[in-house]
């Protein structure tokens, strides 16, 4: 396969999964604007939405205070937003356009399909555009998306460079998710304090479609044990960063076993499920919560600069 | 009023081809037209063919608008159509090995040495050397128009990557899927085979070096062009790769493809970019489109590329005059298709006729393409007729005249029913070790009432086109 189709998967992949990120972000953020508030004010969660998915700097450039009709088309529908919603949603089915001959019929479809609608939702004006509506066309059209990849494609070395992308991608933004809530974690281990900061954590899970889930894995009580627990240990959840980075590590031993050769990539992942598989939550708390993340971005950043280096550039390590 | 041929009615009876149609059409309500015209959209919309004009901004996702009417041909039709565009091809093969050899032809006082050495497209970096096979256009688009019951004639020759093809393969794929009564109750010759027959054309013109199954690969521009669709439609249909310059390299006297398995060789390339972004080393040294040292690597029989460069010397519209002098030279024929009578504007008493009768002539540019920098004279303005007095006058040499021909009409779908619109139609010859041509085509049309132009570009349209088997 082209090293040039293999990226163009990849990031086929990254895009709808930040999509999905994005979207999922916002409806955070109006559910948190939908409560009553006391001391902190909303504002604070819409900088720390900006904080999360990265846009901050761009954001403040262009409209200046952090309102949440301003927000909305900064994540959603801004093009000058590289991250936005409809930006990711439009490069992943121009990256799908240029690669067309690597996916099936189903995933174009799928692709192209978003992208036509988003190109008659543009037309709507916005006050018809309920968020909730939007957080959700974004999800069902990711989904199709992964169900189309699932169901139809080969599985061969294109099925595992798209699976990457999701799967590291996911890493990077669960581990966002988390840390852009660290601070509430931090007076205690044991209980979360307030109800905000309870009802921030619902939200939270509730963003990564997690809430019931993890009722149904811990029978309710949310405590930061807990919850680390659900999105860094667990391997029934599907967004954990255990979950992912061994998903991650699986795609890269089927690449090595179709190519025949295994690399610093392989490696690397290895040792990360390693060291994920063998940490307890109270580890993670000892070194910091934020600390452990910064160091997970960090080093989910390295290893997809090792799968750039050996698949991605063409020079095959 | 000029009169023009209708391929489906003479004297009020629906000839032979159309037969299977009339009940069709007679059939259908203007409801379930308009639904099935929708769906059609869609469909195309759905599996991303669409056509974006350089330079003309807009919509980058616009539609080719597909016609739902066929065009249709009797066997004893297109059998004569079949022989004179292999002729053609062949005789245009014939010419091009000529000049970057020997150059008998212009020796002989066939053809003036000036229309070939001081041509643009000639390519002095392939003067003596033959690649594989003699062949240097492997796939040969002629555009034809017709007149008559029996009246073809040649309007142009591509040489170098005529394009449209898959619209032809698509237009296909659409009708069959909307309407399969149509294909049951009419026996019409599949198009289905050119897929497989490009890529035996191109394998069978691998270099010499070559010593095992070649691998082919397209060569495309890049997502921008227009015809992306087609480069990766046609990689797909054959299942070769669809590489861009940035992902071919040159070692050791071969091309390379960036793999994820790491470099792969490639034999035989078939690029659809001009000869100009071959190579900065060669030609362009600006273009970033290109592969550098690609052109030593074709010179030295490590890599074949279809079209060769400078091909586009046989296409020229000066050259095209003499492409029946070509075919008596070469083949010792007579031609089975006739050139439109032409004028060439850098003939002194020619550039008379001309300029006194612009307001009858189709005047194009020497190297134009796609309809543009052309005057239509009995459409155009007393203005528009001045404008262009001026521009011949001012470079004769870069203008050729043609009668106004009148292009026969097929039935069309416009908002009212059915109404007759003018067409052309641009068969696909492919030259490798045989010449192929698969029983079909690229039938434009021009949507407009009374337009003659049908360039997609100028709103034309396309329709499926059949050849009804014996």
């Amino acid at each position: 396969m082209l090293s040039r189709t293999a990226e163009n998967l990849f990031w086929i992949a990254r895009y709808v999964e930040r999509a999905e990120t994005m979207a999922r972000l916002l409806e955070v953020g109006a559910r948190i604007a939908l409560m009553p508030n006391t001391e902190h004010g909303y504002r604070t969660e819409w900088e720390s939405l900006l904080q999360a998915s990265g846009t901050a700097k761009g954001f403040e450039d262009k409209y200046g205070d952090p309102v949440q009709r301003n927000i909305e088309s900064y994540l959603f529908f801004d093009r000058d937003n590289p991250s936005s919603v409809f930006s990711c949603i439009e490069r992943a089915r121009e990256n799908a356009r240029i690669v067309r001959t690597a996916i099936s019929g189903q995933v174009w479809d799928a692709l192209n399909s978003a992208f036509q609608e988003m190109r008659q939702l543009e037309r709507r004006p916005r006050s018809e555009l309920e968020l909730t509506n939007l957080t959700e066309w974004v999800t069902r059209h990711a989904t199709m998306v992964r169900g189309a990849i699932d169901a139809t494609l080969l599985r061969n070395d294109g099925f595992h460079f798209l699976n990457l992308g999701f799967a590291l991608e996911r890493a990077d933004n669960t581990a966002r998710l988390l840390d852009v809530k660290y601070y509430v974690l931090l007076p205690s281990v044991d209980l979360i304090g307030s109800g905000l900061d309870n009802y921030q954590w619902q939200v939270l899970l509730r963003a990564m479609s997690a809430h019931r889930a993890f009722h149904f894995a811990y029978g309710g009580g949310l405590t930061a044990r807990k919850i680390s627990h659900f999105l860094i240990l667990n391997r029934q959840s599907p967004r954990s960063l255990i979950t992912v980075a061994e998903e991650a590590q699986y795609h890269l031993d089927c690449l090595a076993r179709d190519y025949r050769k295994s690399g610093l990539a392989q490696m690397r992942a290895r040792a990360l499920m390693g060291e994920l598989s063998e940490l307890t939550v109270e580890e993670v708390f000892d070194e910091g919560l934020h600390e452990f993340l910064t160091r997970f971005i960090h080093e989910v950043g390295e290893l997809t600069g090792m799968v750039q280096d050996t698949y991605l550039s063409g020079e095959a390590k | 009023m000029t009169d023009y041929f209708n391929e489906m009615f003479q004297a009020g009876q629906v000839r032979a081809p159309y037969q299977g149609l009339e009940g069709w059409t007679k059939s259908m309500p203007a409801e379930l037209r308009q639904m099935k015209q929708a769906e059609a959209e869609a469909l195309f919309r759905r599996i991303g063919i669409t056509f974006a004009v350089y330079g003309e901004g807009g919509d980058p996702d616009r539609l080719i608008p597909f016609d739902m009417f066929p065009r249709v041909f009797t066997q004893g039709e297109w059998s004569k159509l079949d022989r004179g565009i292999k002729q053609r091809a062949k005789a245009l093969n014939c010419f091009l090995q000529d000049v970057y050899g020997r150059a008998e032809i212009v020796q002989a006082g066939k053809i003036p040495a000036r229309l070939v050495y001081q041509n643009e497209a000639f390519e002095r970096s392939v003067v003596g050397f033959t690649p594989p096979r003699g062949i240097y256009s492997h796939i040969v688009g002629i555009d034809l128009v017709r007149t008559g019951p029996d009246e073809f004639f040649v309007l142009e020759d591509n040489c170098r990557t005529p394009s449209g093809v898959s619209y032809m393969l698509e237009n296909r794929e659409i009708m069959m899927r909307m309407f399969p009564k149509l294909f049951r109750e009419n026996r019409i010759a599949p198009v289905d085979g050119y897929g497989d027959a490009l890529r035996r054309t191109l394998a069978s013109v691998a270099p010499a070096k070559c010593d095992r199954e070649p691998t082919i690969a397209i060569l495309t521009p890049g997502h921008f062009n227009s015809a992306y669709y087609e480069h990766s439609f046609l990689a797909d249909t054959m299942g070769v790769e669809l590489v861009e310059g940035q992902d071919l390299f040159v070692e050791n006297g071969f091309v390379w493809m960036r793999t994820t398995e790491g470099p792969q060789k490639v034999d035989v390339i078939y690029r659809r970019i001009d000869d100009a972004f071959l190579d900065p080393l060669c030609f362009r040294p600006d273009s970033m489109l290109g592969i550098p040292g690609l052109m030593d690597v074709y010179r030295s029989g490590g890599v074949s590329i279809c079209s060769a460069p400078g091909a586009g010397v046989a296409d020229d519209k000066a050259v095209y005059t003499f492409v029946p002098e070509m075919i008596r030279f070469y083949l010792g024929e007579e031609p089975i298709l006739n050139n439109v009578p032409t004028w060439q504007c850098s003939k002194p008493d020619d550039l008379k006729y001309v300029l006194e009768h612009l307001s009858e002539l189709v005047v194009k540019e020497v190297h134009g393409s796609g309809g543009y920098g052309m005057l239509v004279g009995p459409k155009s303005t007393k203005d528009q007729i001045e404008l262009f007095r001026h521009k011949i006058e001012e470079e004769p040499e870069n203008y050729i005249a043609q009668p106004t021909l009148a292009l026969s009409t097929t039935p069309t779908f416009v908002e009212e029913g059915v109404a007759p619109r003018h067409v052309d139609l641009r068969p696909y010859c492919l030259v490798g070790e045989q010449i192929e041509l698969v029983p079909g085509g690229l039938t434009r049309v021009a949507l407009t009432d009374g337009s003659l132009v049908v360039n997609s570009s100028q709103g034309g349209g396309v329709k499926d086109t059949w050849v009804l088997a014996e």
